[in-house]
């Protein structure tokens, strides 16, 4: 490890001001609300805001930003900001409306999600979450969000992802897809009334600071090749997560960390890069082309059954298995739980049983999941009505019957809680520059807890910024932007174009795809479900000798000056290599488990997570110094008021 | 379209991959439309992919095509697509004249090879309409859409501005109904299926997905009016022809289109009531 280890966990001791007000934990927010300084109705359009993303978290700060009377301009580089990866989460979005009545309450919400993130988030942030989820559920409905209603009209609930109460808001399967477009059209509504600009296939590729503080950023138009530069009082980052560092992954194909990553090297802190959660139930890859893995829904452990052959590299069709050689080992290991253990344990599960030759399928990688228990009691309408959709998707995919033969199942990466360090106002290190949504390592501790990513989005850009951020512009009122003819955009835009160019003219052998897949290969083996130092040291080794090879061989076809999708990727895959290596980084000083990050010399005797409380307990956030540097690393310690740090068990 | 100008160059060549696949592999014939940009001639070009796994989707056959034009050293071809599991809308194409390709309630990212048989010339187009210009490719601007729900396509409640969910009942049907049509993915498959190119189909549905609902009743006749008429100024006139509810991937049902004509016809009773001009 080269970077400096002054502290007792191999922190520097550098102070992050985390900005969490003072005062009982039930009225931090209420109480800040009113103590945050405002900017007049009239005056708030005399600030110029940015905000990069049009995904839950962008489109609704946007929105809101611009009715609150701000001048914004909001850039994606999607074709509208209706496609964002948020557009794809199926399962629902939670709320402590407790409408169920069966105990829920906005303590209990901010109780299990920073218990869920397995006590690595900072408690102050997560009640503040758990109060605003409220609200969402209003402003989304108000919208024509059509969630799921009961006969009487009002808003029916779920119980999701193993919690105790129900209080998850759906859409049919396409929540995500619906609370998109509620926002979409909130923001579409201010294009419409002409206070916000909207720039669509436009992808930022840097951010311009002055003086330290974030002044603008520089994008690339996607169709014209076009380098320009934009200017603000404060840039809003709401660019999503890192999850296809993996290469395959859940998330949407251009899902990358290229806007946070060019924050972090103009001096953005990037935290808890080793956070990163894999969902069990994924369908398998079926070859080497494999472009990405689609999830299948968590709700299926209801009622599936998980088991692998006994024997070793079985290869007799599931029906001719007999029991007796079966071996459901979620069932057998976690009697109590059995197939509804969390995602972490579900899925490192299936690793060891697949690691250990007892995979399914053509490539021996991946574990049943067999409804015919079900199918035989409930019968097979019963299952179709609940199931149906899921299993034609299945079938689309596989060109297998689920109702015949069980399904395949396998781990894939699908959400990073890592991300820029924000403070309580979402504030990155760099002022003026915030970061919202998956983008920020905020609310989520070390594993995020289904449904609560598009409650953290919404409550950042709904309920959160577009107050936090009034207090810091409060203070710069008449202050003019940094025009655009100060050298700190000239400097900016000739380094992106003279990256951009550097891309096309190495003139090697190999695809940008080539070497993304090669590098998800290594980061899934060693910063994958289970990390041990020999295997991070090992990423540590093979990560830079890969990038090299890709700055030295990658070919990109074409020109810059239009519609280049590799030129696009070549840049994204340049900085997910410099985030794998902070990942593993990250990932070797965490000297316990926790969440997300597992580390195998940590475990206690029954095989779960060990967490450190006492060495452990605060957040990583990471400082850039150059190319050649690597990173310092800052803590943030975590003190817990409300909830006491207890051991997870699921025996 | 003419393929006068048909390139040919090899693609595909077997890979490791493909054979270990458990499924058939497929010899295909691709002919792929290329053009440079929006006023540049487009022309076929011809491409050979042998051993394609029937696991594949249609869009990892083309990712395959541009490994191998990139290893060639040539210019790989542009398409769009993003999320790859048929809900993002962003993935398109005319796949042998069909937009989305033969499968229905399918987009062309849920498109298994599987669907194909060995041997195949299969023909890739962008999808084509006068609003939705080329790019480049395959790739389309389909921008128009957004203009039309910037038109009125949204319910006008400011953040913060609303009070608690439940004291807006929705009877389950209309929550139901609406939700058919709010599972519109804008693809534009109805716009390219259509031999008017008219998007009826696509505007019924984040219509009706509004227009449904109580939430929805405040704006309901300005917004039929201003959605209706911004679709004409991009697109063709309706003549039910139904292709676009067989393209869409979502099922969008031809239901919306006539609710969609009845409040457009009320909406222009009804605002001129209310600018007292009846
Ligand atoms: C398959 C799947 C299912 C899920 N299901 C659920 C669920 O049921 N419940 C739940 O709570 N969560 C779920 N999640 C997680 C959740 O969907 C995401 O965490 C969340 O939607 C992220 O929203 P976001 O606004 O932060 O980012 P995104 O939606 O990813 O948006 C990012 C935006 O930034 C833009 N952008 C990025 N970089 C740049 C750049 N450099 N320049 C310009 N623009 C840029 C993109 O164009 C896009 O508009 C799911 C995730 C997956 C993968
Ligand atoms: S109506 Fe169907 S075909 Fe048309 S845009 Fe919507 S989903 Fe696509
Ligand atoms: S790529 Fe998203 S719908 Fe096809």
């Amino acid at each position: 490890m080269a970077e400096s280890h002054s502290g007792p966990n191999g922190a520097s001791n550098g102070v992050l001001d985390s900005r969490v007000p003072d005062g009982p934990m039930a009225d931090k927010w209420t109480d800040h609300k009113f103590s945050m300084k405002l900017v007049n109705p009239n005056n708030k359009r005399r600030f110029e805001i940015i905000v990069v993303g049009t995904g839950l978290a962008g489109a609704s700060a946007a929105a809101s930003l611009s009715e609150l009377g701000y001048r914004v301009k909001v850039f994606t580089f999607h074709d509208s900001p209706r496609r964002a990866h948020s557009i794809a989460a199926q399962g629902g979005i939670n709320a402590a409306k407790n409408y169920t009545n069966d105990g829920d309450s906005v303590h209990r919400l901010f109780y299990d999600t920073v218990k869920g993130g397995d006590y690595r988030s900072r408690e102050a942030n997560v009640h503040r979450l758990a109060e605003v989820s409220l609200n969402i559920i209003d402003q989304c409905a108000a919208q024509g969000v059509p969630f799921a209603r009961e006969y009487g009209g009002l808003l029916d609930n779920r119980s999701f992802g193993g919690a105790q109460v129900s209080r998850t808001f759906y859409a049919r399967g396409q929540t995500g897809q619906q609370l998109l477009l509620g926002a979409y059209q909130a923001l579409a509504k201010q294009v419409a009334a002409g206070s916000v600009e909207l720039y669509t296939r436009t992808e930022m590729l840097d951010l311009v600071t002055k003086d330290g503080r974030a002044c603008g950023i520089i994008t690339r138009d996607l169709i014209s090749g076009e380098i320009a530069a934009h200017t603000g009082h404060a840039v809003v980052l709401a660019t999503g997560g890192y999850g296809n560092v993996y290469y395959l992954s859940t998330n949407a194909m251009a899902c990358n960390v290229t806007a946070a990553w060019r924050a972090h090297r103009r001096g953005a802190y990037f935290a808890n890069a080793c956070y990163t959660q894999i969902h069990p139930t994924c369908i398998p890859a079926s070859d080497e082309f494999q472009s990405k893995l689609t999830l299948m829904s968590e709700s299926l452990r209801n009622d599936g059954r998980i088991w692998v052959p006994e024997q070793l590299d079985d290869a007799r069709s599931p029906d001719l298995i007999p029991e007796s050689e079966r071996d459901y080992y979620l069932e057998r290991k976690y009697p109590a739980f059995g197939n509804l253990v969390p995602r972490d344990v579900a899925s490192r599960n299936a690793k060891t049983v697949v690691d250990q030759g007892k995979g399914v399928g053509p490539l021996r990688n991946g574990v049943y999941l067999d409804f015919s228990e079900v199918i035989e009691r409930d019968g097979h309408p019963a299952v179709a009505a609940k199931y149906g959709n899921l299993f034609d998707m299945y079938e689309r995919i596989t060109g297998e019957n689920p109702y015949a033969v069980p399904m395949r199942i396998y781990p894939a990466i699908h959400y990073t809680m890592g991300g820029l360090w924000v403070d309580y106002h979402l504030m990155t290190t760099v002022p003026g520059c915030y970061s919202i949504g998956e983008a920020n390592f905020s609310d989520h501790g070390a594993n995020r807890l289904g449904a609560s990513a598009l409650m953290q989005g919404l409550a950042d850009g709904y309920f959160v910024l577009p107050y936090t951020i009034g207090d810091d512009l409060a203070a710069r009122l008449g202050e003019p932007v940094v025009p655009l003819s100060d050298p700190v955009f000239a400097q900016a835009t000739s380094e992106v174009t003279d990256a951009t160019q550097r891309f096309l003219s190495i003139g090697g052998t190999r695809s940008v795809d080539w070497f993304h897949r090669e590098l998800g290969k290594i980061v899934w083996d060693y910063i994958g479900m289970e990390r041990t130092a020999a295997g991070l040291e090992k990423a540590l080794s093979e990560i830079p000798a890969l990038e090299a090879e890709f700055w030295a061989d990658l070919r990109v076809s074409g020109s810059g000056a239009n519609l280049n999708s590799s030129l696009e990727k070549a840049g994204r895959v340049a900085d997910f290599f410099e985030l794998a290596k902070l990942m593993a980084r990250d990932a070797l000083v965490r000297e316990e488990s926790c969440g997300g990050h597992f580390r195998a010399e940590h475990q206690t005797p029954e095989g779960e997570a060990q967490r450190d409380d006492e060495n452990f307990a605060h957040v990583a956030a990471w400082e850039w110094h150059s190319s050649d540097t690597t990173q310092t690393r800052h803590i943030e310690e975590l003190e817990f008021e409300e909830v006491a740090l207890t051991q997870r068990s699921y025996k | 379209m003419s393929g006068a100008n048909d390139v040919t160059s090899q693609a595909g060549q077997t890979s490791q991959t493909s054979q270990q696949s458990h499924g058939r592999t497929l010899s295909l014939t691709l002919r792929i439309w290329r053009q440079d940009g929006p006023d540049a001639p487009g022309r076929f070009h011809t491409f050979d992919a042998p051993n394609i796994s029937e696991d594949m989707s249609f869009l990892e056959l083309l990712d395959i095509i541009n490994e191998r034009l990139i290893e060639g050293g040539d210019v790989p071809i542009e398409f769009d697509h993003d999320c790859r599991e048929g809900i993002c809308g962003m993935c398109s194409l005319m796949i042998n004249g069909r937009a989305h390709g033969h499968e229905l309630a399918t987009t062309t990212c849920q498109l298994h090879m599987r669907k194909f048989s060995d041997g195949d010339v299969i023909t890739v187009e962008p999808f084509r309409a006068k609003a939705f210009p080329v790019v480049r490719d395959l790739v389309v601007d389909r921008s128009s859409f957004d203009r039309i729900i910037e038109a009125g396509g949204y319910i006008s409640v400011n953040t913060g501005a609303v009070g608690d969910a439940n004291q807006t009942p929705v009877p389950k049907e209309a929550a139901d109904t609406s939700m058919d049509a709010a599972a519109c993915i804008g693809c534009g498959a109805c716009v390219a299926a259509c031999p008017n190119s008219a998007a009826q189909l696509f505007t019924s549905a984040k219509l009706a997905h509004l227009n449904l609902i109580p939430q929805g009743q405040p704006q309901r006749w300005e917004r039929t009016e201003a959605m209706v008429e911004t679709m004409e100024q991009f697109f063709g006139s309706c003549t039910n022809h139904g292709e676009c509810t067989e393209a869409c991937p979502k099922e969008i049902s031809l239901d919306f289109i006539a609710f969609m004509n009845r409040d457009y016809v009320k909406a222009k009773i009804k605002n001129r009531k209310l600018t007292g001009q009846s």
